[in-house]
């Protein structure tokens, strides 16, 4: 941990000395992440509701989804740019370092322009939670942030995934954008208006659900069955398969030799 | 002139841009695996959008695309997205400009802005073309309300090749005119993510443009943005027909010939500033 924090303090180090280019990029991922949305916004004030839920509350699925996103690819953007890594002979250095290659690809890279997003998330945070109806107690406050928090994990497997991918075959990986980037976009509504099927697919194969929707029922008051608070839990159960493809790619990893 | 130079000189114009199409197909060629993935991305997100929409109109109310018409402009809007997505820039460019290698560039004998013109329409051309097949034809098989319809006649299919083509020049035209942009900031990486996200929405690509509210359609509408893709996408459907297509495809007609004519002008500044420096 000590370790992480020293790393992280050189990161921001060297961020500083480019602060205007910082800067831009900052604003430019806010500007992004503003017209994702603008596009709620003109949808919902046409037709009110959607699948039952009204403004303020497709808000909250969007500002979750936005911030685990963000927090992910701040933290965990070194498997999101893993090939070049395995390219440049990057992973053969981290190899033979006596710190486990899972915390130094971590720590190789943090991506703190992405605050843009994170900003543009805490405000949509501060508008669904100012317009809405949930009466917010500690225990509601307490699972928003387990829902955050496993999400980031969510996300950040989604790039080990796609990192793993990378062992075997350098093309094609960008089918990997459809549950990144699919995610986070496909996040901003209710994942249950895209039909039962959908819902179940993101509840089964691909767990985005399990932070994203069903212990939003709880907080919304939709559901007072208190195992929905569990459901955040479950996107632990999704890191098993993924450390085993993790390990797999690296049992296959052979070295380029430059 | 050189004699290298000459002999170009002399070839037809027409010749030397049908070489630059060929190059960039060529090009793009290469990446077949990457389009394949492109396709298959699109595809799933086309799906997503028409799913959501599914639940907005299940809410109902007055709605201003039926929901075949919105089916038909989300298919055709992934199909074509390499033609008209304002997020795309050449790096090749954007690094002779901030590099150097621009000596090079203005050493040919082509016009510069003619030249760039066609390397980025022929570049989203070859895109298109190697992505749109396998989605329409996934798109037209797919069981009724998912399926995309054929266009509503032979007019209104005209009308859609011919805005498309307009629309592809007007994407070219702004492109060149960041690209030109480029060369006053030198990073101008503020202007490319502006473009990337304001112009995205405002061009219909994030909801279609009949869904926004009044003041905001109108605003789009009056942009250069609403050229790009919202005109030919909802011609094809019928959304847009008879006179209100042809007031739509005269402003294309405006916004292409004013952007072009600021672009050259830009890159007219641009040269007379222009140092090149030795080595």
């Amino acid at each position: 941990m000590k370790l992480y924090f020293r790393y992280f303090s050189i990161h921001l180090k060297s961020l500083m000395q480019y602060k205007a280019s910082f800067l831009l990029l900052t604003v430019g991922q806010f500007i992004t992440s503003f017209s994702a949305f603008l596009g709620i916004y003109f949808l919902m004030s046409r037709f009110h509701t959607v699948n039952g839920f009204a403004l303020h509350e497709v808000l909250l699925f969007f500002a979750v989804t936005l911030m685990a996103f963000s927090l992910a690819e701040c933290f965990a953007r070194g498997f999101d740019v893993f090939p070049s890594m395995l390219g440049n002979g990057e992973f053969d250095r981290i190899l033979l370092r006596p710190i486990h290659p899972v915390f130094q690809v971590i720590a190789s890279k943090m991506e703190f322009s992405r605050v843009g997003r994170l900003l543009q998330a805490v405000l949509t945070f501060a508008l669904a939670i100012g317009g809405g109806e949930v009466q917010w107690r500690w225990d509601k406050i307490l699972l928003l942030v387990l829902m955050i928090f496993s999400g980031a994990v969510f996300f950040a497997a989604l790039f080990v995934v796609g990192a793993s991918f990378s062992f075997f075959s350098t093309e094609g990986l960008e089918v990997m954008n459809i549950f990144t980037d699919g995610g986070r976009e496909f996040g901003r509504y209710p994942l249950s208006v895209y039909g039962k099927e959908m819902l179940r697919f993101y509840t089964f194969i691909v767990p985005m659900a399990l932070f994203q929707y069903y212990p939003m029922l709880y907080i919304l008051g939709r559901s007072e069955n208190p195992w929905l608070c569990a459901a955040p839990l479950g996107i632990l159960v999704f890191l098993l398969p993924v450390s085993l493809v993790w390990k797999l790619g690296v049992r296959h990893y052979r070295s380029t030799g430059s | 002139m050189t004699a290298r130079g000459r002999l170009a000189g002399s070839l037809l114009p027409a010749k030397k841009y049908l070489a630059l199409f060929r190059v960039r197909f060529q090009n793009e060629m290469q990446y077949r695996v990457a389009a394949l993935a492109g396709v298959c991305t699109q595809f799933v997100w086309g799906f997503m959008e028409i799913l959501l929409f599914r639940a907005f109109y299940q809410v109902g109310g007055e709605m201003p695309m039926t929901f075949s018409q919105l089916v038909t402009y989300e298919w055709l809007q992934q199909a074509f997205l390499a033609l008209f997505m304002l997020w795309f820039w050449d790096k090749d460019i954007i690094e002779a400009i901030t590099g150097g290698n621009i000596a090079y560039e203005l050493a040919r004998p082509m016009d510069l802005y003619n030249m760039w013109f066609t390397r980025v329409a022929a570049q989203r051309i070859a895109r298109a073309l190697l992505r749109c097949l396998p989605i329409l034809l996934v798109a037209f098989l797919l069981p009724e309300p998912y399926r995309m319809s054929l266009p509503v006649s032979f007019g209104a299919f005209l009308l859609f090749v011919v805005s498309t083509a307009l629309g592809l020049c007007v994407v070219a035209a702004l492109t060149m005119l960041v690209y030109a942009l480029t060369f006053f900031t030198m990073s101008a990486s503020g202007v490319r993510i502006f473009a990337a996200s304001i112009a995205e929405l405002l061009s219909g690509a994030v909801v279609p443009l009949p869904f926004f509210p009044e003041k905001w359609r109108l605003l789009a509408e009056l942009s250069p943005f609403a050229a790009v893709q919202n005109l030919p996408l909802r011609l094809y459907s019928g959304n847009l027909a008879g006179d209100e297509a042809l007031f739509y495809l005269g402003m294309q007609v405006f916004w292409l010939v004013a952007l072009v004519l600021l672009g050259r002008i830009l890159l007219r500044l641009m040269r007379r500033r222009l140092v090149v420096q030795g080595g």
